[in-house]
């Protein structure tokens, strides 16, 4: 948990409750990762204040701002669609912030004019941002945030108004960009690679509730819900470990699955291992994989250069195989395979 | 990948391709062609029996002259004041939570719907020289409001305003608040948000609204002559020298008629290519 930013957000919408704890320390990028009505974005909005909590508290840098009007709150906020305001120009979109804190023309427009050069904007300044594209408006947002000098920086979902090609270049400037920037930065998105590229911490976020908080590289390896494990295309169980095996929670299914593990464990406990590492047969296969599964082909999708074959057990899981094997097993619904994972392959972690 | 290559554009003259949607159905064209014959054709009626011969002379006459700049300052006057009061309540009826909204908004739409002679007698009865407050007006200050010029603009504005309050009101409604919201993360007040932001942004609203409440206030004929009376020079307006003028020569009648129509004509088709459809 951080301690430069701390917040505890609880509120409620109808029947939708957020209660969230989120932290960061001073210079981290915190993700806010999650599906769609997930409260990420409200969760951002309560930390501006722009949604009041109906409980918990919001401390940036050690000061209390749960009650800070958002006006004087210590935040600049880059919006989905950012939200430049039609009737100015870029350059004075920018100093508008810097004008309401109480600087004088010249000043402000001296500093607007020297965060858009550093976004690489110079040329556009005096341009209205109907005349911008996607990815220059979307600067010219960042710096218009950035030029208020707020100690918390909010990004909602600022890859989502970009087309795919846009979306790499800047996904890949963007953290060069916030690379100087002082205080914490909490950023929205429901794109896992956004969340895994620019942040420092990843907190996914399902139903109004934080459900895993890590580092990206924590949450990819080890996934807690069905959702990251999709995400980050990992097959993922729950279970009851025992020694070297855990035991497949079973959903009012008969027949228990067992998973057998690289080391021994104890108590509930999650299980994954990546599509990659399934093996298909045609026949019970002898020798090397210490876990194999009777299961049934479900679909079959292309999937980069390898061929993605969904299979209905239990366990359900996915399966990564080359289009060579796909043909010499002669592959089609609802077909009897197969399905081998190593142990070695296979990750638990505690529940 | 396909390679880009510039769009061939269309050879000169050629029909553009579109999907026809059939002809427009007659239930909509006639009732449509008959609300326009009725509303144009007595204008036509105005330029046919206008006396043309001795029109310039008529329109030389200081009579008519006086009222005409009358009517166009006095219009003017009311919708500034419209302005400043009037988009101030419209922000508070469209931004704020009092209680009694409801009711204000009711309240101010009333204008709307009595007839402006009713309002006429109300703003005598409350400003004139023994209203309930004309009568202070006139003992502590030496203020008399009815029959003089301000209160043509008075009664114009009690008429008028209401077009512009709920005109901005729609507009301030239909804007989008995320904008404001944006303006006050970067700190600025609900005063710089307004000023800064929501205002040039309900310009056009605005601007829509301004021009129909000075159309309203051109107009404006009955609550006029009830509390400003009917003095030439001062309180006669255009509208009400037209129906002087019928009672006595409605030949002149027509020619106020006419300029009138071509004064208000020429203000709003400026004022709508400047700003309405800005």
């Amino acid at each position: 948990m951080g301690s430069f930013l701390d917040a505890q957000l609880r509120l409620s919408r109808g029947t939708f409750a957020l209660d969230a704890a989120l932290g960061a320390e001073r210079g981290e990028i915190l993700a806010l990762l999650g599906p769609n009505g997930a409260g990420k974005s409200t969760a951002l909005r309560a930390l501006a204040g722009l949604v009041p909590l109906e409980d918990g508290h919001v401390r940036v840098d050690g000061r209390d701002e749960t009650t800070t009007p958002v006006e004087q709150r210590p935040i600049g906020m880059v919006f989905q669609d950012y939200l430049l305001f039609p009737h100015m120009s870029a350059l004075d979109n920018v100093a508008f912030g810097p004008r309401c804190q109480g600087a004088g023309r010249a000043e402000a427009r001296e500093r607007a004019a020297g965060l858009l050069e550093h976004l690489g904007l110079a040329e556009h300044a005096g341009a209205r941002p109907g005349r911008l594209s996607g990815g220059q408006a979307q600067r010219v947002a960042l710096a218009r945030a950035l030029a208020v000098r707020p100690r918390l920086l909010l990004l909602d979902e600022p890859m989502a108004a970009l087309d795919a090609s846009t979306r790499v270049e800047v996904r890949a400037r963007l953290r060069h960009w916030l690379e100087g920037f002082e205080g914490a930065t909490v950023l929205v998105t429901h794109d896992p690679l956004d969340a895994m590229v620019l942040a420092d911490r990843i907190a996914v976020v399902e139903g109004g509730r934080v459900v895993q908080q890590g580092t990206p590289t924590e949450v990819a390896r080890r996934p807690r819900t069905a959702y990251v494990a999709r995400l980050v295309g990992l097959n993922l169980f729950r279970g009851t470990a025992e020694g070297t095996t855990v035991t497949l929670d079973t959903l009012g299914e008969e027949e228990t699955v067992e998973v057998r593990l690289p080391a021994p464990a104890e108590g509930p406990a999650l299980v994954a291992f990546p599509p990659r590492a399934v093996a298909l047969y045609s026949e019970p296969p002898h020798g090397s994989p210490r876990n194999v599964w009777r299961v049934r082909v479900d679909g079959v999708e292309r999937f980069g250069d390898q061929v993605r074959v969904h299979l209905a057990g239990p366990p359900d899981l996915a399966a990564d195989v080359s289009p060579a094997a796909v043909a010499e097993l002669g592959l089609v619904r609802g077909q009897t395979v197969w399905a081998g994972v190593k142990a070695a392959e296979v990750e638990s972690y505690g529940a | 990948m396909t390679t880009a290559s510039p769009a061939t554009p269309a050879a000169p003259g050629r029909r553009r391709l579109r999907a026809r949607s059939g002809r427009p159905p007659w239930i909509l064209v006639v009732p449509a062609l008959a609300a326009v014959a009725f509303l144009v054709l007595p204008f036509a009626g105005l330029l046919v029996s206008a006396p043309w011969p001795d029109m310039g002379e008529r329109l030389r006459d200081p009579e008519v002259l006086s009222a005409l700049w009358l009517s166009l300052t006095t219009a003017t006057a009311a919708t500034v004041v419209s302005l400043l009061l009037g988009v101030p309540l419209a922000w508070l009826l469209a931004r704020t939570e009092f209680p009694g909204r409801r009711l204000v908004r009711a309240l101010v739409t009333v204008p709307l719907v009595i007839p402006p002679v009713v309002g006429g007698v109300a703003l005598l009865l409350v400003l004139g020289r023994n209203g309930i407050l004309g009568t202070h007006l006139d003992t502590w200050f030496g203020i008399t409001i009815p029959f003089t010029t301000a209160a043509v603009v008075m009664a114009q504005v009690f008429v008028a305003m209401p077009f512009l309050v709920i005109s901005v009101e729609g507009s301030l409604r239909g804007a989008d608040r995320r904008y404001e919201e944006a303006a006050a993360t970067l700190g600025a007040s609900r005063t710089t948000v307004f000023t800064r932001v929501t205002l040039p942004m309900v310009l056009p609203g605005i601007a829509a609204g301004a021009v129909l409440c000075w159309a309203r206030a051109l107009g404006e004929f009955g609550a006029t002559i009830t509390f400003a009376g009917n003095f030439p020079g001062t309180t006669q307006t255009m509208p009400l020298a037209v129906y002087m003028a019928m009672q006595r020569d409605p030949e002149a009648a027509v020619v106020l008629s006419l300029v009138l129509l071509l004064v208000s004509l020429a203000v709003l088709v400026t004022l709508r290519e400047r700003w309405v459809n800005a």
